[in-house]
C-alpha cells in the first residue's frame, strides 16, 4: 500500500492537478458563455418548451400560465417579442422582487441561455420585436454626431443631455444609461418599458438606434474637466458648491480667526 | 412676585461703568514652551514645503503627463493632477503664513483709540456756509427782493435733465425685437394640410408608423427647411404625439375628430413658462415638465394633474390623407405656451377668433 502511494505521487503532481482543473473550468466557461450566441440566432422547438417550464415556473404567477397577463398586476406578454424578454430578464428588472412605483434592475437571476429559452417561448406567443443583432448595436459603425441629435429630441428630457438619467413622478425615474449595454438600449428603444414610451424602427431607423449607441458611447469616457457628479446640470453642481466648497471655506475662516493654544 | 421686585432691584443701571481694560493675556503654547515653539516653525516650515511639492507637482503634470495620449482618460488625468498641484502650492503658502502668523509672530494686544464721527461745530457751519453761498451765487433760489432770478435756466436745466435718459433708453428698447407685432404669438406654423414631420430630420410620418406606446417627436413639414425664423417658429410650433390604445383615451367633447385611432398630438410648450413638456410616462399617459414638475394627463385631455400649468396643453387637431400621412386639420385653437394677456381679458375672445 506504501510502495503504491509513493510511486503515485510525483514531485510536480500538485502543479499538474491544479493546471488541469483551470483549464477544465475555463473549457466549461467557455462552453457555456458561447451556447447563448448560438441559442440566440436558431430557435428550435425544445427551446420553446424549455422556456415555457422556466416561464411556469418563475413568471406564470403574475403573467399567467399562458402569459395573458392579469388587470393591474402584471401586463400580457403575448406580442411583446423576444427583445421585451431579452431586456426585462436580462437587466434583472424580471422577475420582479416586489411590487413598486417601478421594477428596479438587479442581480440577473438567470443564465443567458435561460433567458434565450424564455425569449423563445414569448416569442412563440405572438410576433414581436426580436433581439438585435452584434451588428446593429455596434457603436462604433455609428455617427455620435447624428445620435447626440436623436438622442436631445427624443431622449435627452428623461434621460439627461449626456444619458445620466433622471426623475419622473411618484417615484419613478430614468435611470442611467453608462452602465446599460447596448443591446439593452436598442431593446428598450424598440419595446418601450414601463415608463418609457416605444421607439419602433420608423420612429428612429435602425441606423440611427446605432447612431444613439454611438453617442452613449462617447458619453461613457471619462469628462475631461474631472467629476462629473452625476452630469445631472446645475442642481449637483451647486450643491457641490454650497455643500462642500462653501463648507470648507467656512471650516478654513473659523482656523483663521481661532486662537492658538 | 418678590423675586422680580429682587431683579429690578440688583439690575439698575450704574452711574458709570468702569472701564473693563484690556483681556487678559493668555500666553500661547509656544510663548511658554521652547519646544512648542520648534514644533510650530517645524509646521510651517512643512506647510511651504507641500507648496513646494505641490508646484512641483503640476509642473510635472503639465510638461510629464503630456505625451500620454490625446484621449479624455489621460486629459482628465493630467487636469486633475495640475489641478491637485496648484491647489496644494497655493494652501501651503496661505495656511504655512497664517500659522506663522498665528503661532510664531509676537502675540499682544494692540489699542486703537475711537475718535467721534461728528465734525467740529466749527467745520459744520462752514460746510453749510458754502452751500448757502453757492445756492446764492447760482440765483436758483429767490433774490434779496424775494422774487427768482434765472427763471429760464432753471427751465432749461430740468428739461436736459428729465429727457437725458432717453438717449440710452430709445435704442435699447428698440434693439429689444425690432418686431412689435405681437399677434405672431397667436399663430403658429401649422396650416389645414400640413403634414406632420419628425424632428430633427423633417421626414413625414405615416398613421401606421406610429405603434402603440409610440412617442414622436414632431416639427410642421417644411421647418427643418425654413432660412429665416427658424428657431422661432420651431419654438411655438413643436409637438408631440402620442398612440395610446384607443380604450384609455378619454375624447374631449367637440374634439370627436381631432384623433385618430389612439394618436393624439399635443403642443409640447408648457401653458407654466414655455419649457418643452416631454417626459412620457407610456404606462400612466402622464406627460410631465422637466422644469417645474407640471403634469399632465394625456389621455384625458391633456389636463394639468399636478404642478403650477394653469390650462391644458394646446390640442393639435389631426387628420390623414390620402397617402396616409399624418396632417393638421389646422392651427392650434388657442395660442401654445404660458398664459396669454388676451385671456385676462375674457375668456374666449382668441377662438372666437380663429372661427371668423
Amino acid at each position: 500500500m506504501k510502495t503504491l502511494a509513493t510511486k503515485r505521487y510525483h514531485k510536480a503532481a500538485p502543479l499538474f492537478l491544479v493546471l488541469l482543473l483551470l483549464a477544465a473550468i475555463t473549457g466549461v466557461a467557455a462552453v457555456t458563455t458561447s451556447a447563448p450566441a448560438t441559442a440566440a440566432t436558431q430557435v428550435n422547438d425544445q427551446d420553446v418548451a424549455e422556456g415555457q417550464k422556466l416561464f411556469a415556473a418563475n413568471c406564470a404567477t403574475c403573467h399567467g400560465m399562458s402569459a395573458e397577463g392579469q388587470d393591474d398586476i402584471a401586463p400580457s406578454l403575448v406580442g411583446v417579442g423576444a427583445a421585451a424578454v431579452d431586456f426585462q430578464v436580462g437587466t434583472g428588472r424580471m422577475p420582479m422582487q416586489m411590487s413598486g412605483p417601478q421594477a428596479r434592475a438587479k442581480a440577473v437571476q438567470f443564465e443567458q441561455s435561460e433567458i434565450d429559452q424564455l425569449a423563445a417561448f414569448v416569442s412563440s406567443l405572438g410576433a414581436g420585436p426580436s433581439v438585435p443583432t452584434a451588428e446593429q448595436v455596434d457603436g462604433s459603425m455609428g455617427d455620435p454626431a447624428s445620435g447626440m441629435q436623436l438622442f436631445r429630441t427624443n431622449c435627452a428630457m428623461c434621460h439627461g443631455s449626456v444619458g445620466g438619467g433622471g426623475a419622473l413622478t411618484y417615484g419613478k425615474f430614468a435611470p442611467s444609461l453608462w452602465e446599460t449595454t447596448p443591446t439593452h438600449i436598442y431593446e428598450a428603444m424598440l419595446t418601450g418599458p414601463q415608463s418609457m414610451p416605444v421607439f419602433n424602427q420608423a420612429n428612429i431607423t435602425e441606423d440611427g438606434k446605432r447612431d444613439i449607441i454611438a453617442y452613449l458611447d462617447v458619453q461613457r469616457e471619462p469628462s475631461p474637466g474631472g467629476l462629473k457628479l452625476g452630469a445631472i446640470g446645475p442642481v449637483a453642481e451647486g450643491f457641490w458648491a454650497w455643500l462642500v466648497g462653501i463648507g470648507l471655506i467656512i471650516a478654513s475662516t473659523v482656523w483663521v480667526g481661532a486662537r492658538s493654544s | 412676585m418678590s423675586n422680580n421686585d429682587q431683579d429690578q432691584t440688583e439690575n439698575t443701571t450704574p452711574e458709570s461703568f468702569e472701564d473693563p481694560g484690556q483681556p487678559y493675556h493668555r500666553p500661547r503654547l509656544a510663548d511658554k514652551d521652547p519646544k512648542a515653539a520648534k514644533r510650530a516653525e517645524r509646521q510651517v516650515a512643512v506647510l511651504f514645503g507641500i507648496s513646494v511639492i505641490g508646484t512641483i507637482m503640476a509642473i510635472w503634470a503639465y510638461f510629464g503627463l503630456r505625451d500620454m495620449g490625446d484621449d479624455v482618460a489621460s486629459i482628465q488625468q493630467t487636469n486633475t493632477m495640475i489641478g491637485l498641484g496648484v491647489v496644494l502650492s497655493m494652501l501651503g503658502i496661505g495656511f504655512g503664513a497664517i500659522h506663522w502668523a498665528k503661532t510664531l509672530m509676537r502675540d499682544h494686544e494692540m489699542v486703537e483709540e475711537r475718535h467721534p464721527l461728528r465734525s467740529s461745530d466749527e467745520n459744520r457751519a462752514e460746510a453749510i456756509q458754502k452751500l448757502k453761498d453757492g445756492v446764492e451765487d447760482s440765483g436758483i433760489g429767490a433774490g434779496p427782493d424775494g422774487v427768482p432770478r434765472r427763471g429760464l435756466l432753471k427751465g432749461s436745466l430740468i428739461t436736459a435733465l428729465a429727457i437725458a435718459p432717453l438717449a440710452l433708453l430709445v435704442p435699447q428698447i428698440g434693439n429689444m425685437g425690432g418686431d412689435w407685432n405681437i399677434s405672431k404669438f397667436r399663430h403658429t406654423m401649422w396650416k389645414q394640410g400640413t403634414r406632420l414631420a419628425r424632428d430633427p430630420d423633417g421626414s413625414l410620418i405615416k398613421a401606421s408608423d406610429v405603434t402603440i406606446g409610440s412617442a414622436f417627436h414632431v416639427i410642421p413639414d417644411g421647418l427643418a427647411t425654413l432660412e429665416h425664423d427658424r428657431l422661432e417658429e420651431k419654438s411655438k410650433a413643436v409637438v408631440l404625439l402620442i398612440r395610446m390604445d384607443p380604450r384609455d383615451l378619454k375624447i374631449q367633447p367637440g374634439r370627436e375628430d381631432w384623433s385618430f385611432d389612439g394618436i393624439v398630438a399635443y403642443s409640447k410648450i408648457c401653458t407654466h413658462v414655455g419649457c418643452p413638456v416631454a417626459l412620457d410616462e407610456q404606462q400612466t399617459h402622464h406627460l410631465l415638465c422637466p422644469c417645474h414638475q407640471s403634469t399632465f394627463d394625456v389621455a384625458d385631455g391633456a389636463k394639468v394633474v399636478f404642478g403650477p400649468a394653469k390650462r391644458p396643453l394646446p390640442q393639435l387637431p389631426i387628420a390623414i390623407d390620402d397617402e396616409g400621412y399624418i396632417i393638421a386639420q389646422r392651427d392650434f385653437e388657442e395660442p401654445v405656451g404660458p398664459s396669454y394677456w388676451d385671456r385676462l381679458k375674457s375668456g374666449d375672445t382668441t377662438s372666437e377668433e380663429v372661427a371668423a
